[in-house]
C-alpha cells in the first residue's frame, strides 16, 4: 500500500514494527502526558507510555523515604482515571498526603507485601481492571525481574511504576540497567520565599531529571511540585516569571 | 454447679464449673462427699452423648481457623494450624482470638500451641506460661500425666518414682516398655515428634464437598492441577444449585501413609467461578509435600455466602470482577489484613485520621480536608530530634535528626492539634504544635513539639520528626 508522503509511510512502518515487537492488547501509543510541553516533547508519543514500566527514584538522602518520588507518582496517577494498586514493603505511606496531590483514597488499593513486592506487582499487572500498578522496590531490581514486569505491563496495557528506594546513600544498585521504558530522578531543591523576607512555605520545587528514555531523549527540568490536581508546573527562567506573579495575585 | 454420673453403683462428680472448683470440688469425687462439702450444690445429670456432640459442633466451628480441626473426646479440640497462623496475626494472635471468641460464647477455654498434638495436649492441661523457647524444654518439667497415659500406668510410674516427663525421657526404654507396654514409648515419641500423629478432620456432613480417589497415588503438581480443575467444576455446580458462592475453600490431600496435607484459600466476595477458585488453589500447590503419594483429594466449601444467579460471563469481564479477583489472590498471598484501602476518619490526630478498610468495601467518596498540608510519608512512631527553637510559637532554626543537622530555611506553623480526651485519658490536656519546614536542600519535613511551649502540663516541649513531604 502506498501513501503520499514518505513521513507518513515511515510512521506506518514504525507502528507496524512496534505492533510486531510488542504484540499489544491495548492500543499502542497511549500515554499519560505531564501537561508540561517541555517534558512531554522529549517522550515518545508525548507522555508516559501506558503498558510500560517506568522507574522513579529520589535523590541523595531522600532515596530512603522517596517522599518526592511518591508525590510525583501520586500526581501522575491523579491525572489518570480508574483504580490503582500500590504495593509496599512496609506501610509508611500516609494516604492524606496522596490525597493532597489529587489521588482520591477510593481509587487506591494498598498491598503490604514485605518481600513479595515484585510478585504482587506482577499479579496486579495481569488483572486488566487496573489503571496503574505502583511498586516500592528497595535495593536491587534485576534486569530479569524488570523485564518480567515490563512484559506483564505490555500485555494488559497497564501503566507500571517502580518506585526505587534504598537505605544506602547513593546506592550503585539504583544505577544498574533495567528493562524500564523510562528512568526518572526527582530531587527537592530550595523553593523561593512566598513573600520575600517573610517566613512561609510555598509550593515545593523539584529538579526532575529524565535519565533514560527508550525511543526518546533525556532531559532535566526545574519544576514546581504537583499541585492539588497532580499537575506539575515548569519554573519560568526568570526568578519571578509571569506565571509565579499571577499565582501570587490569585492567592 | 456440678454434673453427676454413675460409676458402678455409686454416684460421682463428672465435671465441675469454675465456682465449684473454687470450693474444693474435683471431678471424680463421690457425689455424697461433694454435697457434704457444699450444701445447696446444683447438681445436673451428666449427658456424655450430648457433651460429645457439642464438642464436635465446636470443633466444626473451629474450622474457621484451619482446615484440620477435630474433637478430642472427652474435653479437648485439636486444631492443626500449620500454614494458617499468618491469617490471624501469628500464633499468639490466633490464640488470643480463639479464647476471646470462646469467651463471647460463654465457653472457658485453655489453649496451647505446640509442634505436635501430643505436646499441645500436655501443655494445655499441665503447662505453665511459655517460659522456654524450645518445645522440648517446656515438656520436660511437666508431670507424667501430660503424656496422655492411662491412670493405671501413671500410678505405676509414680510408684517407681517417675514424676516428670524429663525423668522418663532419661530412662532406657526397654524396661519401661516391658513393664508398662508399648504405649509409654509411643506417647513419648508422639509428644516429641518422633512419630507422626494424624489429626482426623471433623467435616460437618452438610458442607458442600467433593472427593476424588485415585487408582494410583499422584505425585506431580500437573496432576494435582487437573484434579483441582475437576473438583472446582463440581463444587461450583453444587454452589450454583444452592444459590451460594464460596468464601473459603479447604483442599485436603490424603497421603498414602494416612496423613493429611491441607490448603486453604479465601475469597473477599462469594465466588463460584471455577477458573478463579482453581487458580488460587494452584498457586499454593508448591506448599504441598506429597510424601509417598496422594491417594485422594477432597475439596470442601467451609464457608459460603449467598450469591444470586448472574451471568458469570459478563460478570467476570467487568473491571470490578477483575479487582475482586486480584484482591482475592493478593489476600491469599499476603494475608487479608495486608490488602486494604485507606478511609478518612474524623480525627485531628494524624495517626487516627486514616483507617484501613477491606479493599472491596465501597468507598463513600470521602476525602481528607484539602487545605491542611499532610506529609506523604509518616514515621511511626515519630522520631525524636534535637532542635534550636524560640518559645513559644517559633519554628526551629535548625534540627538534628540521625546525626545530620538540617538548617531550616522556611517554615509554616504552628498548626495546633489538641489531644482527644474523649478517646484516651492521657490526652486530656496534651497538645502538639506542628510545623512544616524546608531545609537548605529544599527537603520538607513535618516536625512537632509536644506541648504548647508555655504550660508544662500540655507536654514536655520535646521535638519530633513525624513525616516527609
Amino acid at each position: 500500500m502506498f501513501t503520499s508522503s514518505p513521513s507518513a509511510r515511515l510512521r506506518e512502518l514504525r507502528d507496524q514494527i512496534a505492533r510486531i515487537e510488542r504484540g499489544h492488547v491495548g492500543a499502542p501509543g497511549k500515554t499519560v502526558p505531564f501537561g508540561v510541553a517541555a517534558v512531554d516533547e522529549k517522550l515518545p508519543n508525548g507522555g508516559l507510555a501506558l503498558g510500560a514500566l517506568h522507574e522513579i527514584a529520589g535523590a541523595g538522602p531522600d532515596t530512603e523515604h522517596g517522599a518526592a518520588a511518591a508525590l510525583l507518582t501520586a500526581g501522575i496517577l491523579a491525572r489518570m482515571a480508574g483504580p490503582v494498586l500500590w504495593v509496599m514493603e512496609q506501610a509508611d505511606l500516609f494516604a492524606p498526603g496522596l490525597a493532597g496531590v489529587g489521588l482520591h483514597p477510593d481509587r487506591v488499593v494498598f498491598a503490604e507485601a514485605g518481600k513479595e513486592v515484585l510478585a504482587s506487582m506482577e499479579e496486579g499487572l495481569r488483572h486488566p481492571g487496573l489503571a496503574a500498578v505502583v511498586g516500592e522496590i528497595g535495593g536491587r531490581f534485576s534486569l530479569v525481574a524488570s523485564r518480567r514486569l515490563q512484559l506483564a505491563a505490555e500485555q494488559t496495557g497497564i501503566l507500571s511504576i517502580a518506585l526505587r528506594r534504598s537505605r544506602i546513600f547513593d546506592d550503585p544498585a539504583l544505577r544498574e540497567p533495567t528493562a524500564a521504558a523510562t528512568r526518572w530522578m526527582v530531587a527537592a531543591v530550595p523553593s523561593p520565599p512566598v513573600i520575600p523576607g517573610v517566613q512561609g512555605v510555598g509550593r515545593a520545587r523539584w529538579r526532575l531529571t529524565l535519565l533514560r528514555c527508550r525511543g526518546g531523549e533525556t532531559g532535566s527540568w526545574m519544576t514546581e511540585a504537583c499541585d492539588a490536581t497532580g499537575c506539575l508546573g515548569l519554573v519560568a527562567d526568570l526568578a519571578d516569571g509571569p506565571a509565579a506573579e499571577e499565582r501570587r495575585l490569585r492567592a | 454447679m456440678v454434673t453427676a454420673a454413675n460409676n458402678g453403683r455409686r454416684q460421682v462428680v463428672a465435671s465441675v464449673d469454675a465456682a465449684a472448683a473454687g470450693l474444693g470440688l474435683r471431678a471424680g469425687m463421690p457425689l455424697a462427699q461433694a454435697q457434704a462439702l457444699v450444701p445447696g450444690l446444683a447438681i445436673y445429670p451428666s449427658a456424655p452423648e450430648a457433651e460429645h456432640e457439642g464438642l464436635r459442633r465446636l470443633a466444626g466451628w473451629c474450622l474457621r481457623y484451619a482446615p484440620l480441626a477435630s474433637a478430642d473426646l472427652p474435653d479437648g479440640i485439636w486444631i492443626d494450624v500449620t500454614g494458617s497462623t499468618h491469617l490471624h496475626g501469628g500464633e499468639a494472635g490466633l490464640l488470643r482470638d480463639l479464647v476471646a471468641r470462646f469467651a463471647a460464647y460463654g465457653v472457658a477455654a485453655r489453649v496451647a500451641i505446640a509442634d505436635t498434638p501430643g505436646a499441645a495436649w500436655g501443655l494445655v492441661r499441665y503447662g505453665l506460661p511459655p517460659s522456654s523457647p524450645t518445645m522440648t524444654e517446656m515438656l520436660l518439667p511437666l508431670p507424667i500425666e501430660a503424656l496422655r497415659l492411662p491412670v493405671s500406668i501413671c500410678d505405676g510410674l509414680r510408684l517407681m518414682g517417675f514424676d516428670r516427663v524429663g525423668q522418663l525421657v532419661a530412662t532406657p526404654r526397654g524396661p519401661l516398655v516391658r513393664r508398662f507396654g508399648a504405649i509409654v514409648a509411643t506417647r513419648l515419641d508422639q509428644a516429641f515428634g518422633a512419630v507422626f500423629e494424624p489429626i482426623v478432620p471433623a467435616i460437618p456432613a452438610e458442607l458442600i464437598q467433593e472427593r476424588l480417589a485415585f487408582m494410583e497415588p499422584l505425585l506431580t503438581a500437573v496432576a494435582f492441577s487437573s484434579v483441582i480443575a475437576r473438583l472446582t467444576a463440581t463444587i461450583c455446580t453444587a454452589l450454583e444449585h444452592s444459590g451460594q458462592g464460596a468464601r473459603r475453600l479447604d483442599l485436603l490431600f490424603e497421603r498414602v501413609d494416612g496423613t493429611i496435607a491441607t490448603l486453604r484459600v479465601g475469597t473477599a466476595r462469594p465466588s463460584r467461578d471455577a477458573r478463579h477458585l482453581g487458580r488460587m488453589l494452584d498457586e499454593k500447590l508448591e506448599r504441598i509435600d506429597p510424601g509417598l503419594g496422594i491417594e485422594a483429594m477432597r475439596l470442601i466449601v467451609t464457608r459460603a455466602d449467598a450469591l444470586g444467579h448472574t451471568q458469570t460471563a459478563t460478570l467476570s469481564d467487568s473491571p470490578q470482577a477483575y479487582i475482586a479477583a486480584l484482591v482475592d489472590r493478593l489476600s491469599n498471598r499476603l494475608g487479608a489484613e495486608r490488602v486494604y484501602r485507606a478511609e478518612p476518619m474524623e480525627s485531628d490526630v494524624p495517626e487516627r485520621s486514616v483507617r484501613r478498610v477491606p479493599a472491596l468495601q465501597c468507598g463513600g467518596g470521602k476525602n481528607w480536608p484539602v487545605d491542611l498540608p499532610r506529609p506523604v510519608r509518616l514515621l511511626d512512631p515519630p522520631q525524636p530530634v534535637e532542635t534550636m527553637a524560640l518559645l513559644p510559637d517559633h519554628p526551629p532554626l535548625a534540627f538534628t535528626w540521625r546525626r545530620v543537622r538540617h538548617r531550616v530555611k522556611q517554615a509554616d506553623g504552628p498548626e495546633r492539634i489538641a489531644g482527644e480526651w474523649w478517646k484516651r485519658d492521657g490526652e486530656m490536656r496534651s497538645v502538639r504544635d506542628y510545623f512544616r519546614v524546608e531545609d537548605e536542600d529544599g527537603r520538607r519535613f513535618w516536625l512537632f513539639r509536644r506541648g504548647d511551649g508555655e504550660d508544662p502540663a500540655t507536654g514536655d516541649r520535646r521535638w519530633f520528626l513525624h513525616g516527609f513531604f
